[in-house]
C-alpha cells in the first residue's frame, strides 16, 4: 500500500470516529428528555418492573388526562399551577422588556461617565443566589403582605430579569447603525419618533428573543418561588412538581407528565428565537 | 418650569435602577443588618437586638459550614472546567459538519430549555437505584448484578449531581464557542496551515485566541447563575444522605427555613453572595482582557 492510500484511509477513519463521537454526544443530550416522555406514557407497573421492560407494551395518555381533570394523583391542581405560571411569567416578561428597552438603549446610544461600572453593577445584582435573596424578600413580603400573591412574584421576577434583558437589548441596539436614527432626525423626526419608527423595528427580532429569555427564566425559576408561594393562589409549576414527591413513594409517571407539560412551551419558544439569542449576546464580543 | 434636571441616559436607566434597588439592594441591606442579629422567624422582635459579628464567628468556627463551602467551590470548579472542555469539543465536532448544522444546533440548545428543577428530577429518576435508567441499563448489559446506590452513597451522589449540572449547562459553552467558530475569519487558519503548523499549533495559537472572548461570554453568563445548582441538588438529594452533598445553598435554606435561624442564615448567605460576585467579577475582567487582545490582533 503506498503512502497516499494509507493517509487517505487514516483520514477517512478519523472522520468516521469524529462522526460517531458527535452522534453519541447528541444521543446523551437527547436521552433524558426522551426517557421522561416515554415514562409519562407508560403505566406505573411497567416503570417499576424488574427486570426492566425496554420495549413499552402499552402506551396511554392517562397521566395527562388525570393531571388536567384534577382527580386522582392526590388531586394535584395542575391547572391552577399552570395558570399562575402563565400569568406571572407573561406579566413579568412584559414589564422587564419595557425596563430593559429603556436601559439597553441608554447603554447602546449614550456615552456617560462610569458606563462600564454601571453595567457591571447591574449585572452583579443578578449574581445574588435566589436562595440568599429569598431570605430578606420573605421577611419584607411578609411585612407588606406580598407572600403568596401574583404581584409579589411578578415584582421579584422582573428584578431577576432586568439585568440580563438590558445586556441582550444593548447588544441588539448596537447592531442597528447609529446613522439611521440620525438620518431620521435630520429629516424631521423627534428622537422619540426616530426610535419607534426606525430603531425599534430593526431591533425587534432581538427584543423578542430577549423577551423569550425573560419568560423562560420566570417559567423555570424555583428557589424564590419555593419560599414566596404558599398555596394554589400563586404556586408555579416548578414548585408544583415537588407535590409529587411529598410522600415516600414518588409518582414517577405523574411527575414525568408534568415535566413534559412544563417543557413543551419552553421548547417551542426557544426554537423560535435560537438564532437571535446567540447573535445578541455575542455582538459585544469583538466590538466591545 | 424645567422638566427634569437628569440627563437622558439617567432617565432611561432610572426604572431599572429603581426596581433593582427595591427588590435586590434594599433586601440585601436588610439581610446584612439581620446577619448581625440573633433573628429568628419565631421571635420577630429579635431582629432589633445587635450582637455584632457573633453569627460570623459562629459559622467560621463551624466545620459543617466549611465542608459545605469547600464542596460548593469543588463542584463549581469541576463542573465549570468540564463544561468548558466538553462544550469546546462539541462545538468543534458540530462545526466540521457540513450538513444538518441547524438541526445539530437545535439539539445542542435542548438542555438550556430545561428548568434546573426539571434537570434535577430527570437525573434523580435516571440515577434511581431501583427504577432508574442507568442501573437498568447496567443490569441488562450484565455489567453489574446488584443495584448501585447512586444517590445514597455520598461520593456517587456527588458524581450524579455533577453529571446533572454538566448536562444542563454544557450547552451554553457549546453554543457560544460555536458562534465564535462561525464568526471567525478562515484566512489566518489557512495561512497557518500553509506555513506548516500542526493542527494542534493552529488551534492553540490561531483559533483559540479568537474564541476566547466567546468562551468568556459563556463563562460570564454561566457565572451569573451558578446558584441554579441549588435547584438541582435540592430535588436530587436535598443535601443528603446525612449531609454528604450539602452545599452552601442547601445549608442556607435548611438553617433559614427548617431551623428558622434567619440571622445565622443571612450571615451564610452573605458568604454565598460574595462567592458568586467574585466569580462574576473575575470573568467580566477576563472578558475585557480577551476582547482587548482580539481587537489588537485583528
Amino acid at each position: 500500500m503506498d503512502a497516499n492510500a494509507s493517509a487517505r484511509l487514516k483520514k477517512r477513519g478519523s472522520a468516521w470516529a469524529l462522526n460517531i463521537a458527535l452522534f453519541i454526544s447528541m444521543l446523551i443530550i437527547c436521552l433524558p428528555g426522551l426517557w421522561i416522555v416515554l415514562n409519562s406514557l407508560r403505566p406505573t407497573v411497567e416503570i417499576m418492573a424488574k427486570p426492566p421492560v425496554w420495549i413499552p407494551r402499552e402506551l396511554s395518555f392517562d397521566a395527562y388526562v388525570d393531571m388536567f381533570s384534577g382527580v386522582g394523583q392526590g388531586g394535584i391542581p395542575v391547572i391552577e399551577y399552570f395558570r399562575n405560571s402563565v400569568i406571572i411569567a407573561v406579566t413579568s416578561t412584559i414589564i422587564s422588556l419595557a425596563i430593559g428597552m429603556s436601559g439597553g438603549y441608554a447603554f447602546a446610544r449614550y456615552r456617560f461617565k462610569g458606563k462600564s461600572a454601571w453595567f457591571l453593577g447591574l449585572m452583579l445584582t443578578r449574581t445574588v443566589p435566589g436562595i440568599a435573596l429569598s431570605l430578606p424578600l420573605f421577611f419584607l413580603y411578609a411585612k407588606v403582605g406580598l407572600i403568596d400573591t401574583h404581584a409579589g412574584m411578578i415584582i421579584a421576577y422582573t428584578a431577576l430579569n432586568v439585568p440580563f434583558t438590558i445586556w441582550l437589548i444593548d447588544g441588539f441596539f448596537r447592531q442597528v447603525p447609529r446613522d439611521l436614527a440620525e438620518a431620521a432626525q435630520i429629516d424631521g423626526c423627534t428622537r422619540w419618533q426616530a426610535f419607534w419608527q426606525v430603531e425599534f423595528p430593526l431591533a425587534r427580532p432581538g427584543i423578542a428573543s430577549a423577551g423569550i429569555f425573560a419568560f423562560l427564566t420566570s417559567w423555570n425559576e424555583f428557589a424564590l418561588a419555593s419560599q414566596l408561594t404558599r398555596s394554589t393562589d400563586s404556586k408555579t409549576l416548578p414548585v408544583g412538581l415537588l407535590d409529587y414527591t411529598a410522600e415516600f413513594t414518588i409518582d414517577w409517571r405523574g411527575m414525568c407528565a408534568l415535566a413534559v407539560v412544563m417543557i413543551i412551551p419552553a421548547l417551542l419558544l426557544t426554537y423560535a428565537v435560537q438564532k437571535h439569542l446567540v447573535s445578541g449576546l455575542t455582538s459585544g464580543a469583538i466590538k466591545g | 418650569m424645567k422638566a427634569s434636571r437628569l440627563p437622558p441616559h439617567m432617565m432611561l436607566l432610572l426604572p431599572a435602577v429603581i426596581v433593582l434597588a427595591a427588590v435586590v439592594v434594599l433586601p440585601l441591606l436588610l439581610s446584612l443588618w439581620s446577619s448581625f442579629t440573633p433573628f429568628r422567624l419565631t421571635k420577630p422582635e429579635s431582629v432589633y437586638q445587635f450582637i455584632g459579628i457573633r453569627n460570623y464567628q459562629r459559622i467560621f468556627g463551624d466545620m459543617d459550614f466549611w465542608i459545605a463551602f469547600g464542596r460548593t467551590v469543588l463542584l463549581l470548579t469541576v463542573a465549570l472546567n468540564l463544561e468548558m472542555l466538553i462544550g469546546l469539543g462539541l462545538a468543534l465536532l458540530v462545526d466540521r459538519q457540513t450538513r444538518g448544522q441547524r438541526l445539530l444546533r437545535t439539539i445542542l440548545m435542548f438542555p438550556m430549555m430545561f428548568s434546573p428543577i426539571l434537570v434535577g428530577f430527570q437525573f434523580k429518576f435516571m440515577f434511581n437505584d431501583n427504577v432508574g435508567l442507568v442501573n437498568n441499563a447496567l443490569q441488562s448489559l450484565g455489567l453489574t448484578d446488584k443495584a448501585i446506590p447512586w444517590l445514597i452513597d455520598g461520593k456517587l451522589a456527588f458524581l450524579a449531581i455533577a453529571a446533572a449540572e454538566i448536562w444542563s449547562s454544557t450547552a451554553v459553552f457549546a453554543i457560544f464557542i460555536l458562534a465564535g467558530l462561525m464568526a471567525m475569519p478562515r484566512d489566518p487558519q489557512e495561512a497557518a496551515r500553509v506555513d506548516g503548523c500542526t493542527p494542534w499549533q493552529t488551534f492553540r495559537y490561531v483559533t483559540w485566541p479568537f474564541l476566547m472572548p466567546f468562551a468568556f461570554i459563556a463563562m460570564t453568563i454561566r457565572s451569573l447563575d451558578v446558584a441554579r445548582a441549588y435547584d438541582i441538588i435540592k430535588i436530587m438529594t436535598d443535601g443528603g444522605p446525612a449531609g454528604r452533598t450539602e452545599v452552601l445553598w442547601t445549608l442556607i435554606a435548611r438553617t433559614a427555613y427548617s431551623d428558622a435561624r434567619m440571622g445565622m442564615a443571612n450571615a451564610m448567605a452573605y458568604v454565598a453572595i460574595l462567592l458568586s460576585v467574585a466569580f462574576t467579577a473575575y470573568f467580566f475582567s477576563q472578558l475585557g482582557k480577551a476582547r482587548a487582545q482580539v481587537a489588537g490582533d485583528w
